[in-house]
């Protein structure tokens, strides 16, 4: 026991000592990779391929400000987190950044003290319950036994509806997202709740998804976005604005495709401006002028990162919704750039 | 009167602490000791240093904060409304249940397995090795997953209770076996019924003080009086008696399926019985091992001479055997209760509540306070743990062979 304690601690003075000053920036720059926290495993969000390249909608925020940054959206160490391990990882100083499905809360912002650069995708929390049982909304759900994947915002959600709606549950604790499918199959709880996303993604993976329905209420809100320490604004300004460069990228039509041609000159000076051929825009966050350039050009813009990891055409099959622009009624809007 | 005069006691020098072998060991372990403690403290304010830098602090007001969680097991009364610190003490009481079921059921299957491996029945005793050997080179994660899995597998969901021909009917009428756990009778006692509780409580003191009775008798006078039979008629024939004269005032709450589940009776979730029996046929095969090597510890001789003496075999194990085995059986014995209580922290692998679910888990994900979450975890480990080896040590004098 005494020689656990003593490693334990060890451990914790280690991660502790690793933490960095307020220099993130000029640290990136000098180790020449990025480190940024993702998920272990989730299809469409982040995911290593057999070749073990990882790819994703979050992974492509890390590529987008590794290129923006180092000039190379490949320089990219991902680190695998869990939902308990991501806060640690991040406030050591083991990750420079976290994008990995967070929900952008009061305390985590004020309490942890981290940084939430802009929110990437707005979800919120469902319920899928297999057809047969004849359930049409969540308010009949009295009594039921239900799946909840631990660790996340969810079953704090969760207990609240129940609890405002004067009805009872059985939660069933599951640590991943595969064990509760197998659980949920398997009869062995009624419903299965996480973010909506998440329940569209696992459907997807079912033999008949169309024995299943995902019901019309969402419980909750839940902005998900990169986090960054606190204290250091310098490197939350390059982060939040590679961000909202992507997501001005689709506003202003600027994709992977037209980029090269836009990049001679446009006639509108918005464009210009994140391009880098006017303005000084990437000197005042501390980078060179093509900055944007390349973190566009690494994925694509907001639009086409969606459609090609979790977007209608992919097995994951989420539409835009919330997240469409907002000058198609969503509410994806950057702040602008001038 | 005698003119001879004790030796001067020679004066302590400081030298002598490295010189004399008398003192010489003390320094040396006095500088380890302040070597250790340098060691932590330093890695201690490196910590807070460090957290401080970061603009954290070490705090424990998040335990009374509400946890907004809710919990499937709880002993006491629970609430999402509920403390963490509520929370954590919910999770250690599933942790103390399962690991005080898993710690008898592992020592009813240890010492049946370890005697039966012994026996010269060919068949039997290698059932005993293969049983032994199997659970005993497996992870014990892999078994709490594999017995989980075969029961949400096998078992039939609520459902299949349901309808006019359902696929699926109660054993007994009365106990349900679902994926989701069994769902058993609960008594319900009215005010009467407590009365037949008192009763049989007194019967079993009762039977107790019979047995101490029989025994003083034997040591006495040599006499032998049945035990087995008398016993059991003092345990159980006044509470029935007293059960039927006061016009059966203890009913069952028998499970009734309705909406989504089972309500009414007791559950025992699928979760707790997995883990329940992983620990108990994990650790029960180390402990048959522990019981063989026990029982082969005591020589031979032994079990010669009380067969001459006349002993049934069955007495020669329990009057002879046993006794002296004991004192080889129980020192392993304390370590594989410390690691039942240990491993019962794999729960959350079948999503059973215990310690490490709650405390170690939730709370820890929610307040994000992972270094207070962990070091609290470690001391409430140690302490259960230093509780159970002080009460096993206890128990281990009393078996000690008797020294004279």
């Amino acid at each position: 026991m005494k020689t656990s304690v003593i490693l334990g601690t060890m451990t914790l003075a280690a991660m502790a000592a690793g933490a960095a000053g307020a220099q993130t920036l000029s640290d990136v720059q000098d180790r020449g990779t990025l480190n940024c926290g993702v998920t272990t495993g989730l299809v469409g969000f982040a995911a290593p391929d057999a070749n073990g390249d990882w790819s994703g909608f979050d992974v492509a925020v890390c590529r987008a400000v590794a290129a923006a940054v180092l000039e190379d959206p490949q320089s990219v160490e991902f680190v695998p987190t869990t939902g308990k391990t991501r806060f640690t990882a991040l406030s050591s100083g083991e990750i420079d950044m976290l994008a990995r499905n967070t929900t952008w809360t009061f305390t985590r912002d004020v309490d942890l003290k981290f940084e939430f650069a802009g929110i990437n995708y707005y979800d919120g929390q469902g319920f899928m319950i297999p057809k047969e049982l004849g359930v049409s909304s969540a308010r009949e759900l009295s009594g039921a036994t239900v799946c909840i994947q631990t660790g996340t915002t969810t079953e704090l959600n969760l207990a609240d509806y129940f609890r405002k709606n004067n009805m009872d549950y059985e939660p069933v604790p599951i640590e991943t997202n595969a064990e509760a499918q197998q659980q949920y199959i398997a009869g062995a709880c009624d419903v299965y709740t996480t973010d909506a996303s998440g329940l569209a993604a696992t459907r997807a993976a079912f033999e008949t998804p169309g024995d299943h329905v995902i019901l019309p209420e969402i419980i909750s809100k839940e902005p998900l976005g990169p986090l960054v320490r606190h204290g250091d604004n310098e490197w939350g300004d390059v982060v939040r604005w590679t961000l909202n460069a992507l997501i001005a990228a689709e506003e202003l039509g600027i994709t992977s495709a037209n980029i090269d041609e836009m990049k001679a000159g446009t006639e509108s000076p918005e464009i210009n401006r994140i391009l880098g051929t006017e303005g000084n825009l990437g000197e005042m966050l501390g980078l060179d002028a093509d900055w944007a350039y390349r973190a566009i050009k690494a994925n694509g813009n907001y639009g086409e990162i969606f459609a090609k990891n979790i977007g209608e055409s992919t097995p994951i099959g989420l539409a835009r919704g919330l997240n469409a622009q907002w000058t198609d009624g969503g509410l994806m809007y950057a702040p602008p750039f001038r | 009167m005698t003119t001879l005069s004790d030796p001067q006691g020679e004066s302590f020098r400081l030298s002598m602490l490295l010189n004399d072998t008398r003192y010489r060991s003390y320094t040396f372990q006095f500088i380890a000791l302040v070597c250790v403690a340098a060691l932590f403290a330093y890695l201690g304010s490196n910590l807070m240093a460090n957290l401080r830098a970061a603009g954290l602090s070490i705090s424990y007001d998040f335990l009374g904060d509400p946890s907004g969680y809710d919990i499937n097991q709880t002993m006491i009364a629970y609430t999402s409304q509920s403390s963490h610190l509520r929370a954590s003490i919910v999770g250690l009481l599933n942790t103390l249940l399962v690991s005080i079921l898993a710690c008898i059921t592992a020592t009813i299957i240890g010492v049946v397995a370890g005697v039966l491996r012994l026996s010269n029945n060919w068949l039997v005793s290698k059932l005993m090795a293969g049983y032994v050997e199997m659970f005993r080179n497996v992870p014990v994660l892999i078994w709490i997953i594999i017995i989980f899995t075969i029961m949400t597998a096998v078992a039939p969901s609520p459902s299949a209770f349901r309808g006019d021909d359902p696929d699926a009917s109660m054993v007994f009428g009365m106990i349900a076996f679902t994926n989701r756990g069994v769902y058993v009778p609960a008594p319900v006692f009215e005010p009467l019924g407590w009365v037949v509780l008192g009763v049989f409580l007194a019967s079993i003191v009762a039977s107790i003080l019979y047995r101490r009775h029989a025994r003083k008798k034997l040591f006495d006078e040599g006499v032998l009086l049945p035990t087995t039979w008398p016993t059991l008629a003092i345990v159980f024939v006044p509470a029935i008696l007293v059960f039927f004269v006061l016009g059966r005032p203890i009913t069952l709450d028998i499970p009734e399926l309705g909406g989504f589940n089972f309500s009414g009776g007791v559950t025992l979730l699928g979760s707790l019985i997995a883990l329940w029996f992983a620990l108990a046929i994990y650790t029960g095969a180390f402990i048959a091992e522990n019981v063989r090597a026990g029982i082969l510890s005591v020589s031979r001789g032994q079990t010669e001479a009380a067969a001459a003496l006349g002993l049934r075999p069955r007495r020669i194990m329990n009057l002879v055997v046993l006794p002296q085995a004991l004192r080889v059986i129980v020192p392993p014995l304390i370590s594989h209760y410390l690691n039942i209580t240990k491993n019962s922290s794999l729960a959350i692998a079948v999503g059973y509540m215990d310690l490490t679910g709650t405390l170690g888990g939730i709370t820890l994900n929610q307040t994000g306070r992972a270094i207070e979450t962990i070091l609290l975890l470690m001391l409430f480990y140690l302490a259960i743990s230093l509780t159970i080896s002080g009460l096993m040590n206890v128990y281990n004098n009393a078996v000690r062979l008797k020294e004279r």
